[in-house]
């Protein structure tokens, strides 16, 4: 009963979490539209978060919960200031394109 | 054994979703798509036994994230399939990248569940009353420091969204 809680191990959740953090990745690299880069941000995010819940369920730990609040408070904050941003980039280049904001790129 | 069937469908659903979040061309069906992917995320939760971060991740992710970012897409007129796209190689490096980054993670995780025997399992840990006092108790100072952040990102945000009038 210890090792298996709920009838699934714990191995499948970081299958999961690292299925859902891996397809995070591939949309930031795969996509150009900057809405949809910040989406795949969300979801590594929440990837992350899956996995804090998993281990402090598992570890009968509650900190872990607690940092997966903290991760909710900061992700609603990047959100708000990151939308600010892409509405101020978009009023400036009429674009949401993120292969044309290339002033910082070597 | 029905959490075990329950864990699968999630599973896959959220999968799903987020492959779609990732290839439909309108950002609209996105959007959807990604909060289909919070809701299968919140079920999970709950078969975590963690009721209050559930609710809390409806709440906040469905409620708040996603409205603010069907928002933006509203007003952006972003709804057209105008985004150009990168070119094939590109999108081929990005799938070897993101299934290499994948097999790395699972690699480096695999020792991980022997952590989880040693202690008995307990069943409230997820609940309001004992959140909140681990919360205002051992982690007080970063929750006060957490209410700075959120001040600073909404003068931030007001900031970046006015117009310049100069």
């Amino acid at each position: 009963m210890n090792q298996v809680i709920s009838g699934v191990p714990l191995n499948y959740y970081i299958l999961l979490s690292a299925c859902i953090f891996a397809i995070g990745v591939l949309g930031v690299l795969f996509r150009r539209n900057a809405i949809i880069v910040f989406m795949c941000i969300e979801l590594m995010l929440n990837a992350v978060n899956l996995l804090l819940v998993a281990f402090s369920r598992y570890l009968s730990d509650s900190a872990g919960q607690v940092f997966v609040f903290f991760i909710m408070a900061v992700a609603a904050a990047e959100v708000a200031v990151g939308l600010a941003i892409l509405t101020m980039i978009y009023r400036n280049t009429k674009s949401s394109d993120i292969d044309i904001l290339n002033k910082l790129k070597w | 054994m029905i959490t075990k069937y329950l864990f699968y469908f999630l599973s896959v659903l959220i999968i799903f979703s987020a492959l779609m979040v990732v290839f439909s061309k309108n950002p609209v069906h996105s959007v959807l798509y990604l909060i289909v992917t919070f809701f299968g995320i919140a079920g999970h939760y709950f078969l975590l036994n963690a009721q209050f971060l559930a609710a809390v991740h409806i709440i906040v992710y469905a409620g708040a994230i996603m409205v603010l970012f069907l928002y933006v897409i509203m007003m952006l007129n972003l709804n057209k399939e105008v985004e150009p796209h990168k070119p094939i190689w590109i999108k081929f490096a990005a799938v070897i990248a993101g299934g290499l980054l994948m097999i790395t993670l699972v690699g480096s995780l695999r020792g991980a569940e022997a952590l989880a025997m040693k202690t008995p399992a307990d069943q409230s840990i997820g609940l309001v009353e004992n959140l909140g006092k681990t919360l205002f108790g051992q982690f007080l100072l970063p929750f006060e420091i957490s209410s700075v952040l959120f001040l600073a990102a909404m003068v931030g945000a007001v900031m970046l969204g006015k117009k310049e009038t100069h």
